[in-house]
């Protein structure tokens, strides 16, 4: 179990806030823990940061490299495309 | 030896204002947009009768037909606040510059042929006067109107349509290798020529409009979503098609514009029109008795600016508007 879980950590910011909504949203097996200005996203096997729903809170165009802006740290195989940005462990 | 970092959470007790938990019925961390808007509109205490009315207060729900229960609900899809828009703009404005040094140094615009340049000079240039009319009107709407998720945005749209008009004035010097032949020629078709009465009149019969509301139906849902799409979609199409790719860089601001302004404006429309049958009613009287006077004044704009294509390309307009309206649940 434990070999197969994936993390982001995402800094605690304004900008931050839509794409830790999303992930919440997506990705029901998702456990956020908040840590001192940054937090912490695990989950099993996968965890997926939509662009749609991004841009669906903030309410303009958002390219998933965006999340680099506010990325602190992640654990996994990395799967991108113009539509999503998903960690990976299988 | 060791040195420990301790690091300390301190748990807030709140996480947003108590003002935007009431609106969005949650403690919940709020975006920037929702901690700008709600709560901010001036509602009591006001200690000055307005002047120009006796049986209103200075910021007054009854100077619209339209009645919603939180006005706060009429929000902005875009979610802008100073802070985002001017951000925003910021961007869209290095692209714009760019295109124009790019246009302005291949001198583009001088290899136009000349009777093709005549026409963008006849059917662009005075729009200048049309958007300073929906720069006015947009003033109005953030000052009779309630609200601040929609007077914030009527105020913006205001000083975008400032910018638009300052974007066709520039087209216009650089179209006249920088006299301002092109521009006063304009001007005087606007005031005189009598394919540009009909929507001369258009623009002033808004500007004496009383109800913001209505305004906001005439000016950026109706008129804007007839023009905008005639002159800088099917207008720039048929230039391209003609090899002339620099009006649409020139334009391309715009283009881009219109695309949020009608995300906006249909969000809007949306959220009124639910609210109760009578809004509905009420919005889409103001869409019928608009409508009409809007495409009879785009008429001889659509023939001037296509030919014998113009009428076919206002009826595609007039489809789109539909569709959009459809949409909000206005008909």
């Amino acid at each position: 179990m434990n070999e197969k879980m994936v993390f982001l950590a995402l800094q605690d910011n304004e900008d931050a806030r839509p794409i830790r909504e999303s992930i919440e949203a997506d990705n029901p097996l998702a456990v956020i823990t908040q840590y001192p200005g940054v937090y912490k996203i695990d989950a099993p096997g996968r965890l997926v940061v939509n662009r749609a729903s991004v841009e669906a809170r903030i309410g303009r165009a958002w390219n998933p490299q965006d999340i680099h802006l506010t990325l602190v740290s992640l654990s996994g195989n990395i799967d991108e495309t113009d539509d999503y940005f998903a960690l990976e462990r299988k | 030896m060791q040195v420990d970092i301790k690091s300390l959470s301190i748990k807030p007790l709140r996480n947003t204002f108590d003002q935007v938990a009431r609106f969005t019925g949650t403690d919940k961390s709020a975006s920037r947009y929702l901690e700008a808007t709600i709560g901010v509109q001036p509602e009591t205490n006001f200690h000055y009768q307005p002047l120009w009315s006796k049986d209103r207060a200075i910021y007054d729900k009854r100077n619209t037909a339209i009645v919603m229960a939180d006005w706060y609900r009429l929000l902005d899809p875009r979610q802008y606040y100073y802070g985002a828009w001017t951000i925003a703009r910021s961007r869209q404005q290095d692209g714009a510059e760019r295109n124009f040094s790019f246009v302005e140094k291949r001198a583009m615009l001088a290899a136009i042929p000349p009777d093709l340049k005549a026409r963008i000079a006849h059917v662009l240039l005075p729009l200048r006067h049309v958007e300073y009319a929906a720069n006015l009107n947009n003033c109005y709407m953030g000052a009779y109107g309630y609200g601040v998720s929609v007077t914030q945005a009527t105020m913006m749209c205001a000083m975008d349509r400032l910018g638009i008009a300052q974007y066709i004035t520039r087209i216009g010097l650089m179209l006249d290798d920088g006299a301002d032949r092109a521009l006063k020629a304009a001007k005087s078709a606007w005031q005189s020529d009598p394919e540009w009465q009909g929507l001369r009149e258009l623009a002033e019969n808004m500007l004496v409009t009383k109800d913001w509301f209505e305004l906001f139906v005439a000016q950026n849902v109706v008129l804007d979503g007839l023009l905008y799409p005639l002159v800088y979609q099917s207008f720039s199409a048929e230039l391209n098609a003609a090899g002339q790719t620099s009006f649409a860089m020139l334009t391309e601001f715009m283009n881009e514009w219109f695309d949020e302004h009608v995300r906006w404006c249909n969000q809007v429309l949306k959220i009124a029109a639910a609210e109760s049958p009578e809004n509905r009613a009420q919005l889409a009287q103001w869409v019928r008795k608009w409508h009409p006077q809007a495409v009879a004044a785009l008429q001889p704009l659509a023939r001037r600016a296509l030919g014998d294509n113009g009428a076919a390309a206002l009826e595609a307009c007039v489809a789109q508007l539909a569709e959009r309206l459809a949409k909000s649940a206005v008909h």
